[in-house]
């Protein structure tokens, strides 16, 4: 049977994307350019009996995520920079409560208001580093629509099993474009839902990591009652200041995701094999990099195409291998450097590293990406 | 018989943080009268608190307890209880979590009118960061950050909760012990929005600053501002000066957000 098709915007195919994965929470806050994903799931949410709640502010729409996850919601929140900045205290609090969620960040620049209605792509390190404390983090950047609905099941999959938050990133161009998509049917994408606890009520521990680097969580109101908090805590839950737990749990919760990069990791590579120049590129940058790749391989040029799919953690042993193979690696993002400086500190000197950044709300163009090629080689 | 409070305590989690004379302890021991009274599932209960002394109460009660961000209780309560209509929600606080940093979320869960009840600890201070003038610091009072006197006006808790949307605010204080379950019990029966403040002291914090030499002091002190709603009625306005109203002040039936939004979910589906 034909697969079902439909010309979709990129903030409507995250909102299906979700609905597949099987959320049933959102809690947002408007704002340009993500609030079409708000819409539709205000619609669409009721419709299977989930819930759809508009918060005060990004604040308010972060916890109430939290909480509905806590309860064993699949709980999503979807906003842009500002959003993001305001909701950082509480993806720390998802971080080490560690409790699923996920976060739609659709791009534009900054900081502060910057250009609502222009792409960027400088939310990137804040997607790492934005929340205070150690932390890991897993952010997705799809470069198109059907890549954001994919993409979109796949970060509930990921904050369902390693039971954290996870972020999509896309820009603005990504959101805001149409796009034929397919739609998948049922199972043909993994669905994951939350491993449930093995245990009684009574024994329950909600980080109890003897079985596994992932402790099972269990839902308020199932019988099992736990205590939650942002405080370092023990495998019961409650907080501790003992110097060996806090210093076993923070290192257990970078862990889960460090020793579990093969799972998390996606990229693709276009014509990678024989390039002399790699063009480093994510999100609507990368269909401008392809296009520069196969411009350049007219001219003679040997180019090729390295798009992390998965940006966080960072594709570090990837493009370290391309940096011993090629001469030079152009990071081509709509910033004005963040990425790059990952780039350089797996490249280790091996290749010249450099960067090709816009900031004008102007997409990066094939031909700017062609003339930065042209100067490395 | 002495009343049985261990039973709905964790095992092991007591001697509680608390300073010697704080008054959240009382509030604690009032919500769980509360919570027998009303024969709340533990199992199907939800304490969710923000930061600060007061919102280390759920830790010790034996139910779904969620210590959150400062501010943020009633926010992420409101998660739970969209997600999970069918849970008891509790939130407690102090009132620098609730009505500082988490005014917002405090004025806004009054406004949606949904189900669940919002312990506000009042002691006039922020406790836990060792005293610094909260909104409601009596203007004039001495806190670590107003060595001058407070030069800033109060808030009033139940007033701003009324002006909100909570339809039932009720106030009482830690003086007022055998108030407090009664007061909470009623809170927990409301179908709606039910803020009950309970105005407490932190001797540590607060008392010795303004001249309060004992925890004796502070407590007469509440006794002797509160005044029944009742009474007061029958009270000039020169009299009821530098008095607070203590009771059920607001009570009113109206639509509760998530039955509300079962309704939307009959629409959508097409009832
Ligand atoms: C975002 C953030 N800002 C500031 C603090 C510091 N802080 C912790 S508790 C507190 C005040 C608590 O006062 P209140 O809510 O009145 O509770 P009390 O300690 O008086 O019971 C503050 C300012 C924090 N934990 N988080
Ligand atoms: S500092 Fe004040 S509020 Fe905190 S426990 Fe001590 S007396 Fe209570
Ligand atoms: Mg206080």
């Amino acid at each position: 049977m034909a697969k079902k098709v439909a010309l979709l915007q990129g903030n409507e195919a995250c909102a299906l994307g979700a609905l597949y994965a099987g959320c049933d929470f959102f809690g947002g806050y408007p704002i340009t350019p993500s609030t079409e994903v708000a819409e539709v799931l205000s619609n669409e949410l009721p419709k299977n009996g989930g819930k759809f709640i508009q918060m005060e502010d990004e604040i308010g729409a972060m916890a109430s995520v939290i909480g509905a996850s806590l309860t064993g919601a699949k709980a999503l929140t979807a906003t842009s920079g500002p959003g993001v900045s305001l909701k950082q205290e509480l993806i720390g609090y998802a971080c080490i409560a560690e409790t699923p969620c996920v976060i739609i960040n659709v791009m534009r620049g900054g900081p502060s208001t910057g250009m609502p209605t222009g792409p960027g792509q400088s939310d990137v390190m804040q997607a790492m580093w934005g929340t205070h404390g150690d932390h890991a983090a897993i952010a997705l950047t799809p470069a198109s629509c059907q890549e954001i609905f994919e993409e979109t099941v796949r970060a509930f999959n990921l904050a369902e099993k390693y039971r954290m938050p996870v972020q999509v990133l896309y820009d603005e161009i990504v959101g805001h474009m149409r796009e034929r998509i397919e739609f998948p049917e049922p199972g043909d994408l993994e669905v994951v839902d939350r491993e449930a606890p093995s245990v009684s009520p009574e024994e329950y521990k909600p980080y109890d990591s003897t079985k596994g680097q992932i402790p099972p969580l269990a839902a308020f109101g199932s019988g099992y009652k736990f205590h939650v908090t942002g405080l370092n805590k023990a495998a019961d839950g409650f907080p501790t200041t003992k110097a060996e737990l806090v210093d076993a749990e923070e290192r257990r919760q970078i862990a889960k995701v460090m020793d579990n990069i093969a799972d998390i990791e996606s990229y693709e590579e276009y014509l990678i094999d024989d390039a002399d120049v790699v063009i480093w590129a994510f999100g609507s940058t990368s269909r401008s990099a392809r296009y520069a790749v196969n411009e350049l391989r007219k001219e003679g040029i040997k180019a090729g195409l390295f798009r992390p799919i998965t940006l966080w953690p960072f594709p570090a042993k990837r493009t370290a291998e391309l940096a011993e193979q090629c001469k030079g690696i152009v990071v081509a993002e709509m910033n004005l450097g963040q990425m790059v400086y990952e780039v350089e500190r797996v490249a280790q000197g091996k290749c010249v590293v450099v960067h090709e950044g816009r900031v004008d709300g102007e997409p990066i163009n094939p031909g700017q990406i062609m003339n930065k090629v042209k100067e490395v080689i | 018989m002495a009343y049985d409070y261990e039973k709905s305590i964790r095992p092991g989690k007591l001697p509680h943080i608390w300073c010697p004379g704080c008054g959240h302890g009382i509030v604690m021991k009032g919500l769980i009268r509360a919570m027998d009274a009303c024969e709340l599932d533990r199992k199907n209960t939800a304490i969710v608190s923000g930061i600060g002394c007061a919102s280390r109460l759920p830790g010790y009660l034996d139910c779904c307890t969620l210590h959150t961000a400062h501010g943020r209780a009633a926010a992420f309560a409101t998660g739970v209880k969209m997600s999970k209509p069918d849970m008891n929600v509790i939130v407690c606080g102090g009132d620098g979590d609730g009505t500082a940093i988490g005014g917002n979320h405090f004025i806004h869960a009054c406004r949606r009118n949904i189900d669940m009840t919002y312990i506000i600890m009042n002691n006039f201070i922020y406790g836990m960061t060792g005293g610094q003038f909260s909104p409601c610091t009596p203007t004039g009072d001495k806190a670590s950050t107003t060595p001058y006197g407070n030069p800033d006006p109060i808030f009033d808790i139940s007033k701003l909760a009324i002006g909100a949307g909570a339809t039932f605010v009720a106030r009482t204080t830690a003086f007022h012990a055998t108030q407090i379950d009664k007061l909470i019990a009623e809170g927990i029966k409301h179908k709606g929005m039910a803020i009950i403040e309970v105005l407490d002291d932190c001797p540590t914090t607060y008392g010795r600053r303004n001249k309060f030499r004992s925890v004796t002091d502070m407590m007469k002190r509440l006794k002797d501002i509160a005044v029944p709603v009742a009474a007061a009625s029958k009270m000039t306005a020169e009299q009821l000066e530098g008095k607070v109203l203590t009771g059920v002040l607001y009570k009113e039936e109206l639509p509760e957000y998530t039955a509300q939004y079962a309704d939307v979910i009959k629409k959508a589906q097409g009832a």
